[in-house]
């Protein structure tokens, strides 16, 4: 199923006069999600920036329910429901885009509650890694070693304290629930993003896509840098793009032809600036060998279950 | 109309269904469980068809619902006690965004320490989040309510949702006979849904739960307010129609043998058959007692208690809660209501009573009776007077030192 950029409507579905911060990534992955949901599209978001962002000046073109922080799981499920009894679930997308705080950590039950009912919908986490809208405080997405306002900087903190795991995997949390579809994406690969929204939404039942949205703000970058950041995440394997279909059969999407070291991913970052000094620069070697060895498990993964060919 | 011999839950859910709900999401808690089991019996036999969403939480039940009524749909939940207070949040945020959903809860009391027994400390904490809140006594009023709740709700000067609170145990699971009128009946009383609210909808794509700044929220929040208010007034007339429709007529509260009361118990619920039982008893014996059951508790009937209590020489407020440092819950509201009534200002004393699942029986009843009977003689109350426990046991709360230091 592939996609092509001259096949997606002109017509806009994100308006202008959002409340947004310039070059907001996470605005780009909801207009380039819009363009393939098209316009009979329902999208409930969680509480954070995308719900700032749309809340108050209704910029957004789509039946729009800005959620509790923790509920756009429950929520969208009710929305699933009612549209069923009232005979009117044909030929509409059901949309959540929410974020990694709503998603990862407090919405966690409701979305697992969701999918493993077997709803309609797909949902999109925007991973900025951290509670954005509330100041950059960490969430169970903050990468180790990442400097958040309730992760400060010491002599005696390196930043996200949390043993050197990834990150909470999200995408194989999703696919141990055994639902149609999970994959992750970026938007340095947009093609690769939207073909995977496209596929999405023609399957029958819960299908989950975590995209990571690099905060300009929180993660100190200037106002060009989300995309560049996010395809540097791809090309050192931090973030890796594959998708899992049905719980089992494990692909990746995009292998560096040469995997880059993730001092250059780290460096360009205000939030890890303090790993490049001599307090913290031995962390770096840790955060490498996580990389290393989450990249070498999916590849295994893949080799054990993946389809090569079937995208 | 058939007479059938069934338990509060199942009034609750046959009336669920004759409302022609589309859309019920619940979680199972006692003492509601046995309302979300004969809905799921319903609709997997194909009496009901609705849409049931086995939620993982009451968190979700209501979130659940609150999408469904959002989407256009007619939606029903119900919980209990940990449930309704996992709901918290979600509560005034159902009520905000305008929705007419309807809500059976099964009281029963709060944990810690455990209790799955009746009291109302779940839901009159609640009652302050823009829902709709009423107390009924039986099964039949259980069932009634319900198809109330869904008319009032619904009108379009309302749009709020609607609590019906029934007693665990003594309302949800005591079988009694009730009427249950046939479908086209009902049908001429709350017609078959059609959203006539902002809702979700591809033609006119709205957002809902906008942020609100400081310019602006004061006034939604007043909106709630005043349409809470219009419930009352619009109460009256839907019991109108509704003992037009049935026979019977229901009321916002019950004023009984209080024309020349001189002593008058209010409280909510099941326990105020007892205290009609009583109040015959006494009667008997000459004494001038009376009773007042709020049935309606949100919004609050504050003229109709006053006209009431206006009489009375002195009024006893029987709480099954307690606003831990002040005192019971309702008995705030009816001492308010009469601080700014005309007559002469009367003792009021508060009685709690019946905490999760105290039997309250006549003799509870009576000693409260005793009090009120020396307060009122007395012409004025202490501090002390005004807050009684009437079925406390004394040697438990020396034996526990209740009160006392507490820790190693
Ligand atoms: C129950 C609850 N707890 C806390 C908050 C405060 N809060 C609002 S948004 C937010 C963070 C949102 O983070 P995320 O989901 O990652 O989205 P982002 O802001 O990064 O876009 C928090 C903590 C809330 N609104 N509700």
């Amino acid at each position: 199923m592939a996609i092509s950029l001259k096949s997606l409507p002109e017509e806009e579905f994100v308006a202008p006069g959002r409340g947004g911060c310039a070059g907001c990534p996470a605005v780009l992955g909801a207009r380039m999600a819009s363009k393939v949901l098209g316009k009979n599209t329902i999208q409930v978001t969680s509480t954070g920036c995308m719900c700032v962002n749309y809340g108050y000046y209704a910029a957004t073109r789509f039946p729009f329910v800005h959620t509790l922080f923790e509920n756009a799981g429950s929520i969208i499920s009710g929305i699933d429901a009612a549209l069923k009894a009232r005979g009117e679930r044909e030929g509409i997308n059901l949309f959540a885009y929410c974020g990694d705080g709503g998603t990862v950590d407090i919405g966690l039950q409701a979305l697992s509650g969701a999918v493993e009912r077997g709803h309609r919908f797909l949902y999109i986490c925007y991973d900025n890694e951290g509670y954005m809208n509330t100041g950059t405080q960490r969430s169970g997405a903050t990468p180790p070693g990442a400097r958040t306002s309730t992760t400060p900087v010491s002599e005696i903190s390196p930043g996200e304290g949390r043993p050197f795991r990834r990150k909470k995997d999200m995408v194989r949390i999703m696919a141990a629930h055994g639902i149609p579809y999970a994959a992750s994406a970026s938007l340095a690969y947009p093609l690769d993003y939207l073909r995977k929204i496209k596929k999405a939404i023609a399957i029958d039942g819960p299908t989950f896509i975590h995209l990571q949205s690099p905060c300009l703000n929180g993660w100190g970058l200037a106002e060009s840098q989300g995309v560049a950041v996010a395809r540097l995440a791809v090309e050192t394997c931090v973030f890796p793009l594959y998708e899992v279909e049905e719980g089992r059969v494990l692909n990746i999407n995009v292998k560096p032809r040469e995997k880059k070291p993730v001092t250059e991913y780290l460096q360009v970052q205000g939030r890890f600036r303090h790993l490049f000094t001599p307090r913290w620069q031995g962390e770096i070697a840790k955060f490498q060998a996580e990389v290393d060895r989450n990249w070498e498990m999916l590849l295994a993964l893949e080799q054990a279950t993946g389809s090569r060919g079937n995208q | 109309m058939t007479r059938c011999f069934i338990s509060g839950s199942m009034a609750v859910a046959e009336a669920a269904q004759l409302a022609g709900v589309q859309v019920i999401a619940a979680y199972p808690i006692t003492p509601q469980t046995g309302i979300v089991e004969a809905l799921a019996r319903k609709v997997a036999t194909g009496l009901l068809g609705a849409e049931m969403i086995p939620v993982e939480s009451e968190h979700s039940a209501l979130s659940a619902v609150v999408g469904a009524s959002l989407a256009g749909a007619r939606a029903f939940t119900a919980t209990s006690s940990q449930g309704l207070a996992l709901m918290h949040e979600v509560l005034p945020y159902a009520s905000g965004l305008r929705l007419p959903i309807v809500m059976a809860v099964a009281n029963r009391s709060l944990a810690s320490p455990v209790t799955i027994f009746n009291d109302h400390q779940d839901s009159l904490p609640e009652r302050d989040s823009g829902w709709i809140q009423v107390y009924v006594e039986n099964a039949q009023e259980a069932f009634d309510y319900l198809l109330i709740a869904y008319r009032v709700a619904e009108d379009a000067q309302v749009l709020l949702p609607f609590m019906v609170c029934l007693d665990g145990f003594s309302v949800s699971h005591t079988y009694e006979p009730v009427d249950i009128p046939a479908v086209e009946l009902v049908n001429t009383f709350l017609p078959p849904f059609r959203a006539n609210y902002p809702h979700l909808d591809l033609a006119e794509p709205k957002v809902f739960n906008v942020m609100a700044f400081p310019e602006h929220f004061e006034e939604f929040q007043r909106d709630k307010h005043e349409s809470n208010r219009k419930v009352l007034g619009l109460l009256n007339e839907v019991y109108d129609h509704f003992a037009r429709v049935f026979g019977r007529r229901r009321q916002n509260l019950e004023a009984y043998r209080v024309e020349d009361a001189e002593l008058v118990l209010v409280g909510m619920g099941s326990m105020m058959g007892t205290v009609r039982g009583v109040v015959d008893d006494l009667r008997a014996r000459g004494q001038k007692v009376g009773m007042v059951r709020m049935v309606c508790f949100r919004p609050l009937p504050v003229q109709e208690i006053q006209a009431v209590l206006q009489g009375a020489g002195a009024i006893g407020v029987l709480d099954r809660d307690v606003s831990f440092g002040a005192g019971g819950i309702l008995y705030q509201d009816i001492a308010r209501s009469m601080y700014n009534s005309q007559g002469k200002r009367v003792p009021a004393v508060n009685f709690i009573a019946g905490l999760g699942g105290r039997d309250v029986n006549p003799a509870t009843i009576q000693k409260c009776f005793y009090r009120l009977a020396s307060v009122a003689s007395s012409g004025y109350i202490t501090s002390a007077e005004e807050l009684q426990w009437p079925d406390e046991n004394e040697a438990l709360l020396r034996a526990w030192g209740v009160g006392d230091k507490h820790g190693n």
